[in-house]
């Protein structure tokens, strides 16, 4: 009777193989898990040190959002202090706005001519150099703004040279190699036959890439320039570096003027844990934060509406 | 205006805007190679920053820069290669995964200073861990996990069902067919991707400036016990890179020759960046060759 049951045991029992499996699958579960807890925790230490600006020091969330002074510390005419975060908004957004229409014409276009025109010329020339450019680091970006960049609108423009006209130019440069290569992407995806019955329909090439390959591709595009913008949106360096770091409203091009990432990255050394003008700081990278998972929902969205077509 | 002019016009444009931005994207490579690379020398390279003379180098940045980034990778690319083999092999196509994926892609679209912004609340101030290498080896990974992860899956995806479905007619469990199968069939690419990843680490400096810190300490080569301070093994001493170098030379640095420091830092991190990409081509090129029957 022994034997029997021993020799049941051991059929039960797991083969090393199995075991092995359990173990392989629990291991690269615990990795991903991983990640995702990361994800969670930094969601959740910056907005709980974001809000902590309106629940602890409570700065009411319209007047952080509009006012127009940022001088935490300090408090103003009302009594509250001043945390207005729309000149940083403000800078923020014009910014992204201004160096992705800047950006977008020279990036599909581009993108048009290494994928419709000239492929043995984008392939070889191209390709390979905006690739490169993808890689460069955003603080020799910054470098040669403040060398190259600076000086000429000081020349042109006068002033200090500093302000979002430099930045927007830096953030073009910057932004450009990664539109071009995702647009790239987005029309080599449109599919060959389109090309094919359109040119067999008597169309120039022109009206083919202008009425048939763009269009199909517009998702893919509309994709590209988000990111674009998002990766402006979010660069702190590189446009620290030339924005004058001057927490104004921007009442010109040239002016120096501030963004969310500039002022996070000078203040947040300068500044004591738990005290206001800390908090607000955090609060600024929250809104930052909120934004970059706006621009990544606005993606989702046009990646959706892609497909159903 | 007939179609064929039109035609003529919009293609002579598209000739027009792909030149200019050719001659951009040239300027800005020449640029930075012309002026750096003759700041370039043994000196430059190997002797230490001076914070208010002539004639310092980049030689603790530069050896800060590959520690942080040897570190770096060896946390991140486990986890990395985990998360990408349970992703592709094993997760089944649900909401859980798809909810996985987009907290995976908000990773990837933070930005950098948000990144740096929590490595500083929780390694350097909460745990206490202070501006050191290890606090900015944990910032690079948060920064660089959802692109290695990307990549990785990637790489397992240009490898044919054919190969786990061999794997698995031959009774191996899914894992044993991942690790003995799909891995060694998938290096060469994982590796391609490995290298590129590991370009843009070496550059990063908005997530390193609170975390790794801003200073770069003497370093005494010679000592190599991890558990001394001026030991360039220590991982607990604060370590500026040479990316993080080129920002704060110029936005509060003192010495007088700045400019041509960054000139040459810059040259360094972009020549470096251009070695990244070569090696990662030939590399995968060579190994797939060796690899494979192709």
């Amino acid at each position: 009777m022994k034997t029997t049951e021993q020799l049941e045991a051991k059929l039960k029992r797991r083969s090393k193989a199995a075991k092995l499996e359990i173990w392989g699958r629990l291991v690269s579960l615990t990795a991903l898990m991983l990640i995702v807890a990361v994800v969670v925790a930094i969601i959740g230490f910056v907005a709980s040190k974001g809000i902590a600006t309106f629940t602890s020091n409570h700065v009411s969330l319209w007047d952080f959002l509009s006012g127009k002074s940022w001088n935490p510390g300090v408090n103003g005419a009302n009594g509250k202090p001043e945390v207005g975060a729309l000149p940083m908004i403000v800078g923020s957004f014009l910014i992204t706005i201004l160096s992705a229409i800047v950006a977008t014409p020279f990036a599909i276009g581009t993108a048009v001519f290494m994928n419709e025109i000239s492929p043995n010329k984008g392939a070889k020339i191209l390709q390979p150099v905006t690739e490169l450019l993808v890689g460069i680091p955003s603080v020799v970006y910054g470098f040669i703004g403040l060398s190259v960049v600076v000086p000429t609108t000081r020349a042109i423009f006068g002033g200090s040279g500093f302000g979002i006209l430099s930045g927007t130019c830096v953030l073009f440069v910057m932004i450009l190699p990664t539109v071009t290569s995702m647009s790239a992407d987005a029309l080599r995806a449109v599919p060959r036959y389109y090309r094919e019955a359109s040119l067999a329909l008597g169309a120039t090439q022109w009206q083919t890439i202008y009425k048939v390959v763009l269009r199909a591709a517009t998702p893919g595009l509309m994709t590209a320039v988000v990111f674009g913008m998002a990766r402006a949106f979010g660069e702190a360096l590189a446009v620290q570096m030339v924005i004058g770091n001057a927490a104004l409203m921007p009442n010109s091009l040239v002016s120096p003027s501030s963004t969310l990432t500039s002022v996070l990255t000078t203040g947040i050394g300068n500044t004591v844990m738990g005290s206001l003008q800390n908090n607000a700081l955090w609060s600024l990278a929250l809104v930052l934060l909120f934004m970059s998972l706006v621009f990544n929902l606005i993606i989702r969205l046009i990646g959706r509406k892609g497909r159903l077509q | 205006m007939n179609s064929k002019t039109q035609n003529k016009i919009a293609i002579g444009g598209l000739y027009g805007i792909a030149g200019l931005v050719v001659l951009i994207l040239l300027a800005l490579l020449g640029y930075i190679l012309v002026s750096g690379v003759p700041q370039l020398s043994w000196h430059f390279l190997t002797a230490p920053g001076k914070a208010f003379l002539k004639g310092g180098g980049v030689g603790i940045q530069l050896y800060n820069s590959f520690y942080l980034l040897i570190l770096a990778m060896l946390i991140s690319f486990p986890i990395a290669l985990g998360a990408a083999v349970y992703l592709y092999e094993y997760a089944k196509d649900n909401w859980v995964t798809t909810t996985i994926r987009t907290a995976i892609e908000i990773l990837s679209s933070l930005p950098s200073v948000v990144v740096g912004l929590f490595g500083f609340l929780f390694f350097v101030v909460k745990l206490h861990l202070g501006f050191s290498i290890l606090s900015g080896a944990f910032a690079l990974t948060f920064f660089n996990l959802p692109l290695l992860t990307r990549s990785i899956e990637d790489s397992l995806r240009t490898i044919s069902d054919v190969q786990r479905e061999g794997g698995l007619a031959l009774g191996l469990s899914r894992w044993e067919t991942v690790t003995r199968v799909i891995l060694p069939a998938a290096v060469p690419s994982i590796l391609t991707g490995v290298i590129l990843s590991a370009g843009r680490v070496f550059g990063e400096a908005a997530a390193l400036i609170y975390t790794a810190g801003q200073s770069a300490p003497a370093l005494d080569f010679t000592d190599w016990n991890p558990f001394n301070i001026s030991s360039p093994l220590n991982p607990m001493r604060p370590a500026e890179t040479l990316a993080v170098h080129i920002w704060k030379i110029n936005s509060e640095g003192i010495m007088p020759d700045a400019k041509a420091i960054s000139s040459g830092s810059s040259a360094v991190l972009v020549i470096a960046i251009l070695l990244f990409n070569f090696a990662a081509r030939y590399l995968g090129k060579r190994l797939y060759k060796r690899l494979t029957s192709a």
